[in-house]
């Protein structure tokens, strides 16, 4: 009796251990230098912590961050970069997977892999030859604007132009994947909607509207999410092309976080800005879970 | 007057609207295509500028108008370029990211097949983990990563840039999400014939799992090749630089030298290029395998 209650737990324990068996190098790894170092910024973030000081502060180094003007600007630039370029990535990438998910296999793959291919480049690569292009004097934007009658703008060393020249690169680097999420969400649209709603003489922009947009929703939350962290995320395009210049105004809060602990030292207030970062994103996930939550399979 | 008979008023509003249906699809159509080949052109661009300006010398190259095709193309950019310890760098990034995709992949591969499979306590709590580390991306750990690598003395170390890169909860998630689609009797007969876990993970789960694996392979050495932020921070000498990072450096230098920065720019980006044409269909399987739908 004993014997038999006893046998199917034990196995059930066996089957306990090896599953985690299987997880403990993933495990290790990830609490190691993905959990750990999350605590450890949050403790930092409670430091003078630089290369001759490691002092408790307390909230000071949070404080500090809500009275610097440059780390606002940081964070302005942030939410300019984020609110121009996500509805363009979206708007962009719906429009080519549009065009482009009926054709053949052979124009799929090659229109995606040539939208894929600012994404594959290296990001040194992709800011070396922007740089040149924008360059005020030998440069092909000027060249071009100047059929238009344009006087030769420093793109990257104005204030006015500098965030915005930043943002055209980050965007063509940013819609190779949506593209591929549309193309591959739109092809499991059945058809037979489309036809039933082309026989009921629905205007193009009806199918679009009333079918096909609704049910492109959930790629859209997921691209949303995706292309904002990305922006979120842009550092080297801005340490490469303008170093945060002129006059902070393409200083992100990414970079910012680089400038003060790799460039001045100040670990503490990088962790404070990492944490608040953190949160950031944090929040857009939630509202992401929010939306998609019943969708994913645990 | 009233002589239209109701089969003609049917027969007029067809043709009447049929072709206008028709003309309005045709006219977006032929609008969509244009506006497709010239951001086509567009985003092909900065890659053209970057392979033919590798052959152009530094006067050609900063001459207005441009040379749009390099008439008279040299190879002294890329005899500059390589004064630079441009084989180190080349055989560094190859290294580091071919480490990092054998690890990333096993790693992966048992736990994303355990998460989809089995069942166990805390399973669920590890899978929430993971897809809240998945959002956050990796930048904002960088700085209490370092000074723990400090601590470790991984600084400018193969190690340092290898090992953190490993816990990678995306690998995992991919891993799980392709797992899921193993037929599970599949499992239970091997279970039944006495097959124990270790030996049916690795013939008959990897063997299923191979398109999976390659796909995160790929991805994963892609990502390492251009995780340009972690490779700046963890870098201090020119010995341990990778390609990219070195390309970057060499901007201090050569600054509006293009002809050798482009050469460079060409070097860091041509063999991610050549690998994602060889496996672009590896590579959308992923992409769409990967996402939360």
């Amino acid at each position: 009796m004993l014997a038999t209650i006893r046998k199917p737990n034990k196995h059930k324990l066996h089957d306990w251990l090896m599953s985690y068996l299987f997880l403990l190098p993933a495990l290790t790894f990830f609490l190691i230098f993905v959990v750990y170092p999350m605590l450890r910024g949050i403790y930092m973030s409670f430091f003078d912590y630089s290369i001759t000081s490691f002092e408790f502060i307390g909230w000071e180094n949070y404080v500090t961050l809500y009275h610097d003007e440059t780390f606002h600007k940081s964070l302005i630039n942030t939410i300019v970069l984020v609110a121009v370029a996500v509805p363009i990535v979206i708007g962009f990438s719906i429009f080519v997977a549009m065009a482009i998910y009926k054709k053949s296999e052979f124009i799929r793959s090659f229109c995606r892999g040539i939208f894929y291919l600012p994404a594959v480049t290296s990001v040194v690569s992709v800011t070396v030859v922007w740089g040149w292009i924008y360059h005020p004097n030998f440069g092909l934007l000027n060249y071009i604007t100047n059929f238009f009658g344009m006087e030769p703008i420093s793109w990257l060393g104005d204030p006015k132009t500098a965030l915005m020249a930043i943002t055209v690169i980050l965007i063509t680097t940013s819609v190779g994947q949506p593209i591929i999420l549309y193309v591959a969400s739109l092809g499991n649209i059945p058809a037979s909607y489309i036809e039933a709603a082309q026989i009921d003489r629905a205007s193009p922009g009806q199918i679009f509207r009333k079918i096909i947009w609704p049910l492109l929703m959930p790629t859209s939350l997921y691209v949303i999410v995706i292309t904002t962290i990305n922006s979120f995320q842009c550092f080297a395009l801005i340490q490469l092309l303008t170093s945060g210049g002129p006059i902070h105004s393409t200083s992100t809060v990414m970079y910012g976080v680089y400038q003060q602990a790799f460039l001045l030292g100040n670990f503490g207030i990088a962790s404070a800005m990492g944490v608040i970062l953190a949160i950031i994103i944090g929040i857009i996930s939630i509202i992401q879970f929010k939306y998609l939550g019943n969708d994913v399979e645990y | 007057m009233k002589a239209i008979s109701p089969v003609k008023m049917k027969k007029e509003n067809d043709g009447r609207g049929r072709p206008k249906w028709f003309r309005d699809l045709s006219a977006f159509k032929i609008i969509s295509t244009i506006i497709l080949v010239l951001s086509g052109l567009f985003f092909l661009f900065p890659l053209y500028w970057i392979v033919t300006g590798a052959f152009k010398s530094q006067v050609v190259a900063i001459t207005i108008p441009p040379e749009w095709f390099p008439l008279n193309p040299i190879l002294d950019n890329w005899v500059i370029l390589f004064n630079n310890p441009v084989w180190r760098w080349t055989f560094n990034s190859f290294f580091i990211a071919s480490a990092e995709m054998i690890a990333v992949c096993f790693v992966s591969a048992t736990a994303g097949f355990v998460l989809a499979k089995k069942v166990f306590p805390g399973r669920k709590l590890i899978f929430i983990a993971l897809i809240a580390a998945m959002a956050l991306p990796k930048q904002v750990i960088l700085v209490p990563l370092f000074t723990m690598l400090a601590d470790l003395g991984w600084v400018d170390t193969y190690k340092g840039l290898i090992i953190p890169a490993i816990g990678w909860p995306f690998g995992v998630f991919l891993m799980k999400q392709f797992s899921q689609t193993i037929p599970n009797e599949l499992l239970e007969a091997a279970k039944i014939d006495g097959c124990g876990e270790i030996r049916s993970f690795f013939h008959i789960v990897l063997p299923m799992l191979k398109p999976a694996i390659g796909a995160l392979a790929i991805f994963t050495f892609m990502l390492s090749w251009n995780d340009y932020f972690s490779q700046l921070v963890i870098t201090r000498s020119t010995d341990m630089m990778t390609l990219p990072l070195g390309i970057a450096t060499m901007q201090g230098e050569y600054k509006t030298d293009y002809g050798v920065m482009m050469a460079g720019a060409a070097l860091a980006s041509v063999p991610m290029i050549i690998i994602f044409m060889l496996f672009q269909k590896s590579f959308t399987q992923g992409i769409t395998m990967g996402s939360i739908k």
